[in-house]
């Protein structure tokens, strides 16, 4: 299935309009996906499908999603997302982000849990955890596509594109990716250093879920983050790197699914 | 016409041993500063000569290069502003897309403007791509940025009579007040760079300078699309003193060493985009449209002869640079007769910012390569007359396609301080 190349439902939230699907019934689940866009989320938002309604939207700047005026920060975002929440009317929200789209569930979790019931954030990015010079979060915008793709993924063949053979929209979908992401994370590097201070706030139950192999960020700073968030548990998922919903759809969702029905 | 002497006061040296970067992250170890010390006492000794010699200056910065040394324009711009009696100086550009903080541009180019008692030239540029990397300003919406610090930047410059708050998107001050004020009323000439014709329509209705860097035969559209944005918004054309073209200049008496120069000049195309590859096209520098193409393999055209035949202007010979009217070069002569053909190509082209200057080049080459043009060139530079502008820009409007018709733009990393804005 892409996205791209079916119609896919939109929704307005505070005159933006964005793209979003839904699948699967039951608890809803707010999914936020990583820099690298929806697309390759769709194998695990169909794995969590099955014990779930999921909701992924596709970030404001990313896909084909507008991008409002003077949005620039996931800050910005989290606003947006909260004003979606109460559009939707959605209560007892399972929240599950992956990288960019984990920041993004700690800084709306940071400001209101209200609508939340449980957190699941996986490879979070967010927080500055090392001292002034030490890089905690490799500059990926250093890197070449290859150079990133060994770095982020445990079989690096799981994260390379073909661009010659994917659907235009596929390919402007990556190129938006790539602007949306620097535009929100270039200045403070992928975090917000207000952040960790306000996360003994989330008093929700929060799993922490780490693709063993990421070298983009370390398992250390993954349990740094989970140790700043009030009874955090933190789960190693293997053979996967910075993007385990990617690499391995079905354990990413069936550890997601088995946290949210209490286990 | 008026002609700028122009050199990147290269740390050359590294040239040959740069393990594939000579920006961003070649290891500053590789600078001796010995080395540097003379090189910039060289190369001001070569702006002062240009002065005397009856020419203009131009000077720009760039950042973590052996390219470039002059890492902030207003040392070289306060040096010169000093020891040089008559020519104007240009700075093309002050990158403030990427600068932190305009009022500090403006209080420095309005005491440079005063030392030099009114010959500044402010050229403002978004930056080149590599720069954000090494600045860490964000490369996406850096437009919005450089409106916003150019709009400051005249109001501070204009404003003598008041004190003013300023609280935009970017920028925030409270008590704008600069000392000293400016010499030039109401502020010193402004120029920029595009290649982009969208961009180039808002320039010619701002009425700037616009200067175009090595853009040889796809000159012409950006320039009409100057004059349509110039007449519309003024009701007349703009003069040919509102255009600036970049070229690089190796003359000498004999064909051989005139070759011989030529080819050491083109030094600096070859050297200039040595950069990491990731470092050369950051996000936002160009359209996600573009990025898409550009991801697919598809590379937009560079470089064109007169005739047409596409040309690379990293590695191409002394004689297709010639004929893509990025290099003049050959006996004088030929290279008034080059200069002038391309100005004629143009629709009229009033400032010619020549690079004298680049790479190996001696000191010496370069002594008489300036004397020369000055005594031989320069003089039947000056008489030649420039096209009607009312009739060319006229053509222009004529001309205009619909817009829909998009010119093969410059890539924004290609180019010296090229395309404040590709987009």
């Amino acid at each position: 299935m892409s996205l791209t190349e079916a119609a896919t439902p939109s929704l307005v939230v505070s005159g933006t309009r964005i793209d979003i699907i839904e699948r699967g019934a039951g608890r809803p689940l707010l999914f936020l996906h990583a820099e690298n866009g929806i697309e390759p989320a769709l194998g695990a938002i169909e794995a969590l499908a099955k014990g779930a309604r999921v909701i992924a939207p596709t970030h404001p700047g990313y896909g084909r999603s507008e991008l409002p005026k003077g949005m620039r920060s996931v800050d910005d975002l989290s606003y947006f997302y909260l004003d979606l929440l109460d559009q939707l009317d959605l209560r007892d929200v399972a929240l599950v982000g992956v990288s960019l789209g984990a920041w993004l569930a700690a800084e709306i979790a940071v400001k209101s849990t209200t609508r939340l019931s449980k957190l699941v954030m996986a490879n979070a990015v967010g927080i500055k955890v090392g001292d002034r010079e030490t890089r905690d979060i490799i500059d990926i915008f250093a890197l070449t596509e290859k150079e990133f793709i060994e770095i982020a993924y445990c079989d690096p063949a799981a994260g390379r594109r073909d661009y010659k053979a994917l659907p235009d929209a596929e390919v402007l979908a990556a190129a938006r990716a790539r602007e949306a992401t620097a535009r929100f994370a270039w200045n403070p590097y992928f975090h917000n250093p207000q952040l960790k201070s306000r996360l003994h706030r989330i008093r929700i139950p929060t799993l922490l879920l780490w693709g063993a192999h990421d070298r983009m960020l370390s398992e250390a700073y993954g349990r740094a983050y989970a140790a700043l968030i009030p009874g955090a548990r933190f789960e190693p998922i293997e053979r996967a790197g910075h993007f385990p919903h990617q690499e391995q759809p079905k354990v990413f969702a069936e550890k997601v699914l088995a946290f949210l029905g209490g286990k | 016409m008026r002609v700028y002497q122009f050199t990147e006061q290269p740390y050359y040296p590294t040239w040959n041993d740069h393990a594939g970067s000579l920006r961003v992250n070649l290891l500053n170890r590789k600078c001796d500063p010995r080395v540097a010390a003379d090189l910039f006492h060289r190369y001001y000794d070569e702006w002062q000569l240009a002065d005397g010699l009856g020419l203009d200056i131009m000077l720009n910065e760039h950042h973590q290069t052996a390219t470039c040394m002059s890492s902030t324009v207003v040392v070289g711009l306060s040096v010169l502003s000093r020891i040089t009696k008559n020519a104007r100086l240009l700075v093309l550009g002050y990158p403030i897309g990427h600068r932190p903080d305009p009022l500090r541009v403006a209080e420095e180019l309005s005491t440079i403007d005063v030392i030099s008692r009114g010959r500044l030239d402010m050229g403002f540029i978004k930056g080149v791509p590599y720069e954000f990397p090494a600045s860490n300003q964000n490369p996406v919406a850096v437009m919005d940025r450089f409106w916003e610090a150019l709009d400051f930047i005249i109001k501070a410059m204009t404003t003598h009579d008041e004190i003013f708050n300023w609280e935009g998107a970017y920028f925030h001050y409270r008590q704008v007040n600069v000392w000293p004020r400016v010499w030039q009323e109401p502020h010193p000439p402004i120029w920029t760079t595009t290649g982009s014709t969208t961009q180039a329509r808002i320039l010619g209705e701002r009425g700037y300078v616009m200067a175009t860097l090595g853009s040889g035969y796809n000159t012409r559209p950006l320039y009409d699309s100057y004059r349509r944005g110039h007449l519309a918004k003024w009701g007349r054309a703009p003069g040919p003193d509102r255009f600036a073209y970049l070229g690089l200049v190796a003359v000498a008496n004999d064909k051989d060493e005139a070759r011989k120069r030529g080819d050491l000049v083109a030094g600096y195309l070859r050297s200039s985009s040595i950069v990491h590859v990731p470092f050369r096209n950051p996000p936002g520098f160009l359209s996600p449209e573009d990025n898409a193409r550009l991801m697919r393999g598809v590379m937009p055209p560079r470089s064109y002869t007169k005739d047409r035949r596409v040309i690379d202007m990293r590695s191409a010979s002394v004689e297709d640079l010639v004929a893509a009217g990025i290099l003049f070069c050959g006996r004088p002569d030929e290279v008034y007769d080059q200069i002038v053909d391309f100005c004629d190509y143009c629709g009229g082209m009033g400032n010619l910012l020549m690079m004298g200057h680049a790479g190996f080049l001696t000191h010496e080459q370069t002594v008489d390569n300036l004397s020369l043009f000055a005594r031989e060139v320069y003089p039947r530079l000056k008489a030649w007359r420039q096209p009607d502008a009312e009739r060319i820009a006229a053509e222009a409007v004529a001309a205009e396609k619909p817009a829909a018709a998009r010119v093969a733009s410059v890539r924004a990393g290609d180019l010296v301080d090229a395309t404040i804005s590709a987009r």
